[in-house]
C-alpha cells in the first residue's frame, strides 16, 4: 500500500513540474512570437507615424503594401538580392564542396598547413580588407555592380569549408576504396560515391548561402554607397528607420520586413531538419 | 594525487576549475607558443634550404635541357618533347615579364616613397585656364606594390617548381623510363593531382580577396593615411610605428591619448560583451532545450519551431525592429506610456549601462534558438542506458543533470563554445543594427558607449576615413583573437584528454 501511495505521491509531483514547465514554455512562446505579431499588425495599420500607443491599429489597411511596392524602389532591391543570392548560392555551395572534399579526403603535403591558415585568416576582421577590396574592384569597375557584390561573397566560400568537411569525414573511407579497386579515380568518387551521400549537407550549405544575402548589411552598404538603384533590401530598408524617415516609413518597413520574411521562414521551415542536422554536426565535432 | 582530487569534483567545480585553470595556464601557453617559434622557424629554414639545394643540384647535375631552362622556362620540357608543360611554363614566363615590364614596375619603384607629387596644374585653353592633372597615387602605388609582390612570389615559385621538374623528368629519363606525356598530365589532375583540381578555384579567391586585402591593410597600418592624407589630391607617406604608439602610449598630442583611452575602452566591453553574450546564451539555451526535451512534455516539435522562426527570419529584420521597438519613441515606451506604467520613455537604448544590459537581452532573444538546436542534437546523442543505470542507482533528475547530462555538454560543445565567444568578438550585425554603437560620448574618439572593436573600425574607416589608426586596431584584434582562440583550443584539447568521455 505504502509503496503504491508513494508512486501516486511521484506521479502527482511529476505533473506539477509538467504544469510549470508549460507554463514557462507558453511564455517562452509568447516573447518569442509576439515581436513577429507586432510586426505584422503593424504592416497593416492605417494611420501614419512612427510607434503608437496603442496595441491594435484603429484603421487596419493594405495600403502599406501597395505603397511598398509602387511608391518606393523596394522591387528592384528585392530582385537585386534575390539575384545575388541565387548566383550565390550555385557558386559558395560548389566552392564548399570542392574544399571540404578536397581537405576530408585528399592528402596532400599542403593539407593541414592550409587548414591552419584558413583558421587564421578567419580570426582578421574580415571587414578591415574591405577598403582594399573596394579599390580592387573599383580598378575593374565592379564597384556599385551586384556583380562585384557577388564576387566579394563567394571569394572567400573557402573559409566555410568547416561543417561539411566534418559530414564528410563521417562518410565511411571503405566506400572510396571499394570504387578505387574498382578501377574509379578520385574525380569519379567524388561524383558518384561522395556527392549523392552528401545531400543533407549539400542542402545545408544551400539554406545558409542562400538566407546570407538577405541579411548582409556591413559589405552592401560600403560597395553600393550611392546607387539606391543597387541596393540589396538591408540596406534600402535601413533607411527608412532613420529618425528623418521613420515618421513616414514604419509601417512601409513593416509591410516590406513580412514580404522578406516569409518565404526564407518557408523555406527554413519547410528545410529545418537538413539545417539542425549541420548545425549539430559542425558544432559536436572538435 | 591531482587527478584523483580533480575526479572527486563535482561537474560544476570541475567546470570552474577548468575556467580558472584556464586563465592561470595564459602565461604558460603563451611562453610554449614563443618557445616553440625557433623550432618552427627551423623547420621552414630547412625548407627553404631545400629549395637551394634542388636548385643548385639541377644547376651542377643537369643535362643542357635542364640547365637552359633556368632562363627560358618550359625548353627542358619542349625537348623532352612534354609539350603542354612546356608551353604553359613559356606564356607564363612571358605573361610574367610583360607584365612587370609595362605595369608592375612602375608601381614597385615607388613603394618605398609612395609617390613625390600627387597632382600638377596645368594650363588649358577654356576658363577658368587651368586644371589639375593627378600623377602619384599613393593608395594605388601601395595596391599595385602588393599585387606585383604577390605576383613576383608566385612567379619565384612556378620558376622553381620548373626546374626541379626538369631535374626529375631529366632523372627519369636517364633511369630509360616512360616519361608522362600531356595526356597523362591532365589524366592525373583527375586523380593524384585531384587536389589541385579541387583547391585551384577557392584558393585563387581567397588570395586575392582576403589575404591580399590583408597583407595591403597591415602595411596601411605603417603609414599616414587618414582624412588629411587622402589619395587622389594628397599623397601619404610611411610613418613607421607612428600609429601604434599613438594608440599605446597616448604619445604626445592629445589626440593619442583620447585614441588610447578610446581603444582601451571598446577593448574591455568587447570582452564583457563576448563573455556575456557567449554564456547566457549557452546556460539558458540549454535550459530551454532540456525543458523541451523531458520526457512526458507533449507537442515538442511545436515548441521547437516556434523558437526556430526566430533563426528563419533574416536577422536585420529581427534587429532593427528591435531596435525600432527599443528606442526611446519606440513600441514598448509608447505602449507602457499608453497603458499608464511609466510616465517618462525608459532609455533602453539611450542610457549608456541600459543600453549595455538591452544589447545582451536582445542577443539571448536572437542566440537561444540556434542554443537550443544544438543542444537539442547533442541531448539525443547521450547514450539513453548511462540515463537508465543512474535511475536504478537511485538517481534523482537533478542528479542525473549535474553528473551525466552536464559534463557530457561541456565536453562535448567546448569547440562550440570557442567559436561562439570568437564570434561574439567580431559581432557586427547585432551591435550595429541595434545600437549602431550609440549612446554617443564626448571622451571617445569616434565611438559610443555599445560600439564593438569591429564596429568602431567600421565608423573610423566608412565615416572617418582614418585608415592608418583603423588598420592597427583591425592588427591588434586580429592578435588578440587569435591569442585567445589559441589558448583556448589548447586548454581545450587538455580537457578532453584528461576526461574522455566515452
Amino acid at each position: 500500500m505504502a509503496k503504491v501511495k508513494k508512486l501516486r505521491s511521484k506521479k502527482g509531483a511529476e505533473r506539477t513540474v509538467n504544469g510549470i514547465i508549460y507554463a514557462v514554455l507558453v511564455v517562452i512562446s509568447i516573447i518569442w512570437i509576439i515581436p513577429f505579431i507586432i510586426l505584422f499588425i503593424q504592416s497593416l495599420r492605417g494611420e501614419p507615424g512612427g510607434a503608437t500607443s496603442y496595441f491594435f491599429p484603429k484603421q487596419w489597411t493594405f495600403n502599406n503594401y501597395i505603397k511598398l511596392f509602387t511608391q518606393t524602389k523596394f522591387p528592384i532591391w528585392y530582385g537585386n538580392t534575390l539575384l545575388v543570392s541565387v548566383v550565390v548560392t550555385v557558386v559558395q555551395t560548389t566552392i564548399v564542396l570542392m574544399t571540404s572534399y578536397a581537405l576530408s579526403r585528399l592528402r596532400f603535403k599542403m593539407r593541414k598547413p592550409l587548414m591552419n591558415l584558413i583558421l587564421i585568416l578567419g580570426m582578421f576582421p574580415g571587414f578591415l580588407s574591405m577598403t582594399a577590396i573596394y579599390f580592387i574592384l573599383k580598378e575593374i569597375g565592379l564597384t556599385q555592380s551586384l556583380f562585384g557584390l557577388m564576387l566579394v561573397y563567394t571569394a572567400s566560400s573557402a573559409m566555410m569549408y568547416y561543417i561539411s568537411k566534418g559530414f564528410f569525414d563521417t562518410i565511411p573511407k571503405s566506400l572510396d576504396e571499394a570504387a578505387r579497386i574498382d578501377g574509379a579515380n578520385r574525380h569519379t568518387v567524388f561524383f558518384k560515391i561522395i556527392l549523392p551521400l552528401a545531400k543533407p549537407i549539400i542542402i545545408y550549405t544551400v539554406l545558409t548561402a542562400f538566407t546570407a544575402p538577405w541579411g548582409e548589411y556591413m559589405f552592401s552598404s560600403f560597395l553600393m554607397l550611392g546607387d539606391p538603384d543597387k541596393f540589396t533590401v538591408a540596406v534600402g530598408m535601413k533607411e527608412w528607420l532613420t529618425a528623418t524617415m521613420l515618421g513616414e516609413w514604419f509601417t512601409t518597413f513593416c509591410a516590406a520586413a513580412v514580404v522578406v520574411s516569409i518565404p526564407i521562414t518557408a523555406l527554413f521551415i519547410w528545410l529545418q531538419r537538413y539545417y539542425v542536422e549541420g548545425v549539430t554536426g559542425g558544432a559536436v565535432k572538435g | 594525487m591531482v587527478d584523483m582530487e580533480y575526479l572527486k569534483k563535482s561537474p560544476l567545480q570541475k567546470f570552474w576549475y577548468n575556467f580558472l585553470s584556464f586563465f592561470k595556464n595564459i602565461p604558460a601557453v603563451l611562453v610554449a607558443f614563443f618557445k616553440a617559434i625557433p623550432a618552427r622557424l627551423l623547420k621552414f629554414w630547412n625548407k627553404i634550404l631545400g629549395v637551394f639545394v634542388t636548385i643548385g643540384s639541377a644547376a651542377k647535375n643537369g643535362d643542357w635541357k635542364t640547365r637552359s631552362s633556368f632562363l627560358i622556362m618550359g625548353f627542358g620540357q619542349f625537348a623532352r618533347k612534354q609539350w603542354l608543360r612546356g608551353l604553359l611554363y613559356l606564356l607564363f614566363e612571358v605573361l610574367f615579364i610583360l607584365y612587370m615590364v609595362f605595369f608592375g614596375w612602375k608601381y614597385l619603384a615607388k613603394m618605398g616613397t609612395l609617390g613625390e607629387v600627387a597632382m600638377i596644374k596645368i594650363e588649358i585653353l577654356e576658363p577658368p585656364f587651368f586644371e589639375y592633372k593627378f600623377v602619384d597615387n599613393s593608395m594605388l602605388i601601395l595596391l599595385y606594390s602588393v599585387i606585383t609582390l604577390f605576383i613576383m612570389v608566385s612567379f619565384l615559385y612556378v620558376w622553381y617548381k620548373n626546374v626541379s621538374g626538369n631535374l626529375t623528368t631529366q632523372e627519369l629519363a636517364e633511369a630509360n623510363q616512360v616519361l608522362p606525356t600531356a595526356k597523362d598530365d591532365v589524366k592525373s589532375y583527375a586523380d593524384e593531382q585531384y587536389h589541385k583540381t579541387l583547391l585551384s578555384i577557392p584558393l585563387l579567391g581567397l588570395t586575392v580577396f582576403t589575404i591580399l586585402p590583408m597583407i595591403f591593410m597591415i602595411f596601411v597600418a605603417f603609414t599616414n593615411y587618414d582624412k588629411a592624407h587622402m589619395p587622389p589630391a594628397q599623397l601619404f607617406q610611411w610613418t613607421g610605428f607612428d600609429n601604434f604608439a599613438k594608440l599605446f602610449g597616448g604619445g604626445i598630442s592629445s589626440d593619442g591619448k583620447i585614441f588610447a583611452y578610446t581603444f582601451r575602452e571598446v577593448l574591455l566591453w568587447t570582452i564583457i560583451w563576448a563573455f556575456f553574450a557567449t554564456f547566457t546564451n549557452y546556460i539558458l539555451g540549454m535550459i530551454v532545450a532540456i525543458i523541451i526535451n523531458k520526457k512526458g512534455i507533449r507537442f515538442k516539435k511545436f515548441w521547437r519551431t516556434i523558437l526556430i522562426i526566430t533563426i528563419a527570419v533574416p536577422q536585420f529584420v529581427s534587429l532593427m525592429m528591435m531596435s525600432q521597438f527599443f528606442s526611446d519613441q519606440g513600441l514598448f515606451n509608447k505602449l507602457l506610456e499608453g497603458w499608464g506604467l511609466i510616465k517618462k520613455p525608459i532609455p533602453f537604448l539611450t542610457d549608456g549601462l541600459l543600453a549595455k544590459v538591452t544589447v545582451i537581452v536582445v542577443n539571448i532573444w536572437i542566440g537561444i534558438p540556434f542554443t537550443m538546436l544544438i543542444v537539442t542534437g547533442i541531448l539525443m546523442n547521450i547514450p539513453a542506458d548511462l540515463y537508465e543505470s543512474a535511475r536504478i542507482d537511485g538517481a534523482g533528475p537533478v542528479k542525473a543533470y549535474m553528473k551525466i547530462t552536464l559534463p557530457y555538454m561541456l565536453h562535448v560543445t567546448t569547440p562550440y563554445l570557442i567559436t561562439q565567444f570568437i564570434g561574439n568578438l567580431n559581432n557586427f550585425n547585432v551591435i550595429f543594427l541595434l545600437t549602431g554603437g550609440e549612446p554617443p560620448t564626448n571622451d571617445m574618439q569616434y565611438a559610443g558607449k555599445t560600439d564593438l572593436l569591429i564596429t568602431w573600425l567600421y565608423k573610423l574607416t566608412v565615416n572617418q576615413s582614418e585608415y592608418g589608426i583603423a588598420s592597427v586596431i583591425g592588427i591588434l584584434t586580429f592578435v588578440i583573437v587569435a591569442v585567445i582562440s589559441l589558448i583556448l583550443y589548447n586548454s581545450s584539447k587538455s580537457v578532453k584528454e584528461e576526461e574522455d568521455f566515452m
